[in-house]
């Protein structure tokens, strides 16, 4: 058989090649220590979702898969690793529930309010910026954390683009139905947009000069510079104010004071400032930043 | 092959000719390959490095791509199994003589087969949870293509029983078998040995879409592979993409090849044992699609 | 209703791209598969080798890598096309590989007698496979053609994911923008595809039947 010939061939080359090791396989296992103790006391009150979670022993939380320092699914460990899953555990821990029991889905920006308002995950933490659209169909606890919309660049930034304003003309990077895609739309029309439905699309067309620049949240384009540190760099000029928070569904105020509680007490205690070195301050080679103010509205 | 007629047997001046144009179509050939060889070279991706990271159990990727050609193999499966007992019983339905069950039967098929399988998928898994219907990416992924691909195959199994000869209908009713016996006994039989080069080139369709399982987050072997991408580019940069990519895309080559090959190997078996000697084929679908038209019989 | 005239700008260009992605693409695969049927039957070897590898390779990918390789495997060549470009090149040779079978069936389905007589009136393979063999090949096709076409409408909606702001793209930036209205977004959509999809296969239908009284 023709076919066998071919895998025959094709095994051969394997064998050939795992003679020679290749500089991801050498790379160490990355170790996320889980430094956090999970409660193994909690009370809470009858009928809470606090409660329910806790007497379930896991619950499901929706995060990014493909946002470097912040929600990365590793494929050797199957479970998503950075900032926000970080935050998730440490908020899980509260509740008595440990981080091998939290049941991780992946969550894009188009389905994290259905998610949500369908009940297909107990919370989001997800980039997830903090809006009064949002607000609308869900509540946030939080923020735990502010990003601003920045633009990335070829390394040298041959183009001089400094901030947004000298988009005009240049065609810009970002994800279709994203909120910096839809404040260039807005507020920069003479940006042509070039719209992916991944970022890391994005990286590969900028690399490949089908694009001038990348426009989204700094801490995502962060994770994209640190791949290709000789490629690209960061404008470093942020123009909005991004709050990150913890999506829960409408009108559930008792969890959300919770996790509100839990987040302020991880600042206070060093937690947050830990997680922020293990993932995305590891990938920058930046200090934790000062905590924001969780807003209790 | 039975096109020689196309061409007379070459004297030794056209003998001479075809040698040179195979020698020159050789050469050219050749040459691009070599092209893109020493561009891709060029850019460093040929570097056995890159290469034996698709090897290297230490990196988790062959573990990773095995794992994410199960989860397509799962989805394709199951999908198969479900579209085509579906597709069959569609199918039956629109030739029924009843009108309040043809009716709805075409109406439901030809919606199926109107709108994009992507639209279908997005639907079962962002849509239908407004309504109360939780799905797993498992399940919309494989729901998905099982009704799209139901549609598809109702419309081959149509025209693989139309294409039975009448004769063979009107002696079965002739024998005196009812209608259900007439359809399963004789028609259905006759039927699907004849589709079942069409139906294979389908199944291999629905293999392939359901690379289409992205949207949902569905770890099959394409997002398997655009992930494993996202994990290294952060250490890495993109030295490993276009390793990646080419590696799904031979995957998905080798299990379609080999289920083609099956295919090839059971429609020898089936049309040695055909009794009626040559069957004809029925036209090839295009992908996703068939010919609603009985074969033209000369 | 509101919905559909904030957006109907939005939803036009959406529609009026997947349009001309379709029969831009359209055009090239016909051109290409009919290419490849032919080499399919010609005298000379490595060309036929060439044509049944396309097929073949074509047919068991699934388009989606294909979309990555002519728009982010092009450049590792030091070849660049643009996003629109290369989304109608790369649905078009995609689809080529099954206007090359439809039609290879085609040609097989043209009776011997016909490609002989051709031959016995002295025509040469080019002038027998033009003037004789494919004009009746292309009638056996078109309802298969026509299902080919269908189904490549309904594909474009890969290029969403690859900076082409078709109908599929418009669902996902409207979704997010109208997460409330889901339904209504999605009817759109639908209803884009359907204005394209409905007409061919009544098309389609109408010339099935046409060919069948002329058989």
């Amino acid at each position: 058989m023709r076919i066998t010939r071919y895998a025959a061939a094709f095994a051969a080359i394997g064998v050939v090649l795992t003679g020679c090791s290749s500089e991801a396989g050498n790379q160490a296992e990355q170790q996320t220590g889980n430094t956090v103790a999970v409660e193994t006391e909690t009370s809470f009150e009858p009928g809470t979702t606090m409660a329910e979670l806790a007497e379930a022993g896991t619950m499901t939380v929706g995060t990014k898969f493909d946002q470097p320092g912040f929600g990365l699914l590793n494929p050797n460990t199957k479970a998503p690793e950075g900032f926000d899953v970080e935050i998730a555990k440490l908020i899980a821990a509260q509740l008595g529930i440990a981080p091998e029991d939290i049941t991780w889905t992946e969550t894009v920006s188009a389905n994290r309010e259905p998610f949500l308002m369908n009940g297909q995950v107990d919370m989001v933490a997800a980039t997830y910026t903090i809006n009064d659209d949002r607000k609308q169909k869900i509540d946030f606890a939080g923020p735990y954390y502010e990003a601003g919309q920045d633009i990335m660049v070829a390394a040298g930034n041959p183009l001089g683009i400094e901030g947004p304003d000298d988009l005009a003309g240049k065609r810009v990077c970002s994800v279709e139905g994203s909120t910096p895609a839809e404040n260039i739309r807005t507020n920069y029309p003479e940006a042509q947009l070039t719209l992916f439905d991944v970022y890391s699309k994005c990286a590969d067309a900028l690399t490949n000069g089908q694009v001038d620049a990348v426009t989204t949240d700094n801490v995502i384009l962060t994770g994209l510079v640190a791949g290709n540190p000789d490629g690209f760099e960061l404008v470093g000029n942020p123009f909005t104010k991004e709050p990150y928070g913890i999506g829960v569904p409408k009108g559930d105020d008792a969890f959300r004071a919770f996790i509100n509680d839990t987040l302020e007490e991880a600042f206070d205690n060093g937690d947050w400032a830990d997680a922020w070195d293990r993932t995305a301050g590891a990938i920058s080679g930046t200090e934790a930043p000062e905590p924001p103010a969780v807003d209790r509205y | 092959m039975s096109t020689p007629v196309l061409f007379d047997l070459p004297g030794p001046k056209a003998r001479a000719r075809i040698r040179l144009s195979t020698v020159v179509g050789a050469v050219l050939i050749l040459a691009i390959v070599v092209f893109v060889l020493v561009r891709l070279g060029g850019n460093g991706q040929l570097e056995a490095q890159r290469w034996s990271v698709l090897f290297d159990p230490n990196s988790g990727v062959p573990q990773a791509l095995g794992e994410a050609l199960v989860a397509t193999l799962k989805v394709a499966a199951l999908g198969m199994v479900l579209a085509t007992a579906l597709g069959m019983l569609l199918a039956v339905g629109r030739l029924s003589d009843r009108w309040w069950v043809r009716v709805p039967v075409t109406t439901v098929i030809e919606f199926f087969r109107a709108i994009p399988l992507l639209v279908v998928i997005f639907t079962l898994y962002f849509v239908l949870p407004g309504f109360g219907v939780r799905l797993s990416a498992y399940s919309a992924l494989t729901g998905g293509l099982v009704l799209y691909n139901m549609a598809v195959l109702a419309e081959i199994f149509r025209a693989g029983i139309l294409s039975v000869d009448r004769g063979q209908r009107e002696a079965a009713f002739g024998l005196g078998l009812r209608k259900s016996q007439v359809m399963t006994l004789v028609l259905l039989p006759q039927a699907v040995r004849r589709m079942l080069p069409v139906l294979v080139a389908q199944l291999v369709v629905l293999l392939k879409d359901s690379s289409l399982g992205f949207i949902i987050g569905y770890f099959e072997l394409l997002r398997q592979a655009r992930s494993l991408v996202e994990f290294f580019t952060p250490t890495f940069g993109n030295q490993y993409t276009f390793q990646l990519y080419v590696a799904a895309a031979l995957i998905y080559i080798i299990v379609n090849v080999a289920i083609s090959q099956v295919a090839r190997y059971i429609e020898r078996r089936t049309s040695r044992n055909a009794k009626a000697g040559r069957v004809a084929p029925v036209p090839m679908p295009d992908e996703g699609m068939t010919a609603p038209v009985p074969v033209p019989r000369r | 209703m509101q919905f559909f005239i904030d957006n109907f700008p939005l939803l036009r260009d959406a529609f009026l791209t997947t349009l001309s992605l379709s029969l831009l693409a359209g055009l090239l695969a016909l051109v290409l598969g009919t290419l490849l049927a032919a080499l399919r039957v010609s005298p000379i070897t490595p060309l036929r080798g060439l044509a049944t590898f396309y097929v073949e390779t074509f047919r068991n990918t699934p388009l989606t890598v294909v979309f990555f390789f002519l728009i982010f495997g092009l450049p590792q060549i030091d070849f660049a096309v643009g996003f629109f470009t290369g989304s109608v090149i790369a649905v078009g040779l995609y689809t080529a590989a099954f206007v090359a079978e439809a039609v290879r069936s085609g040609i097989n389905a043209v009776p011997s007698g016909q490609a002989e007589a051709s031959r016995a009136l002295g025509l040469s393979f080019g002038q027998s496979l033009r003037e004789v063999v494919l004009p009746q090949a292309f009638r056996t096709v078109v309802p298969p053609l026509g299902n080919v076409w269908i189904a490549m409408v309904k594909n474009t909606s890969i290029a969403a994911g690859f900076a082409v702001t078709e109908l599929t793209a418009s669902l996902q930036r409207l979704s997010n923008a109208n997460a409330g209205e889901l339904v209504l977004v999605l009817l759109a959509i639908v209803l884009g595809y359907m204005l394209i999809t409905v007409p061919s296969a009544f098309a389609v239908s109408r010339l099935e039947r046409r060919v069948a009284i002329l058989r």
